[in-house]
């Protein structure tokens, strides 16, 4: 399942939702990301996210199709946060349930890596020395490059 | 032929529009055509001819420069992603 939303969301009470009732589960793999403090060496005091709504939702439910092509996979979830967020706030969190940990792992980290180089969002900071785009990094790509072949 | 196009980030800001319909000459036949027909708008708008590491996307699939447009088609243009 995935959600774009503005509002924040609790990770217990996604997580515990997400295997309620499959006791086939047996690994339980998740990330948070983050607004940091600090991106290129410039302060950030808030964090605007943008999004194409429509191709949003189709490419996350992609990638997360594409991470069950691979894995042995029970459940899944992705929820991204839009809008304006604030230092230490929580972004996005990725979950995936799976019978042994090994998939859990490998498909949480899959689905994070795609979903940054993937799926049609856009940071912008506000700094002091004014508001910023943030750039993708290359780091990103290589990160996701990883998972094919 | 009558197209959608929507803008995103910094191409929408640099652009000043998000979004716009219109009727397009049968000649525009891909993404590659399309943007040699809107650099010709002339200002900002040659940007998106020029600018490194444009992205585009038709009816909201990741495109490329050779993906043909039809009438009625939904085609975006943006920056790379920064989500996550």
């Amino acid at each position: 399942m995935v959600r774009v939303q503005e509002g924040d969301f609790d990770i217990g009470a996604e997580l515990a939702a997400l295997r309620r009732e499959q006791p086939q589960i047996g690994a339980l793999a998740s990330f948070v990301g983050l607004v940091r403090e600090v991106n290129e060496g410039s302060g950030v005091a808030e964090m605007t996210l943008e999004h194409y709504p429509g191709m949003t939702e189709k490419a996350l439910a992609a990638i997360v199709s594409e991470a069950g092509r691979r894995w042995d996979l029970i459940d899944a979830l992705v929820i991204h946060r839009v809008g304006r967020l604030l230092p230490s706030d929580q972004i996005v969190l990725v979950a995936v349930a799976s019978a042994h940990r090994g998939a859990a792992f490998a498909a949480c980290e899959f689905i994070i890596d795609y979903l940054k180089t993937r799926a049609p969002f856009w940071k912008r900071e506000l700094t002091p020395a004014g508001a910023r785009w943030v750039d993708a990094r290359a780091a990103d790509d290589e990160a996701a490059e990883r998972w094919q072949g | 032929m009558m197209l959608k196009i929507l803008y995103f980030a910094s191409v929408r800001e640099r652009l000043g529009r998000a979004s716009e319909e219109l009727a397009l000459p049968l000649a525009v036949a891909d993404i590659a055509g399309l943007i040699r027909w809107l650099a010709e708008r002339g200002g900002a708008w040659e940007s998106l001819a020029t600018v490194r590491n444009l992205r585009y996307a038709v009816n909201q699939e990741m495109a490329r420069l050779e993906t043909p447009i039809r009438a009625g088609d939904e085609v975006a243009f943006f920056p790379p992603v920064t989500g996550g």
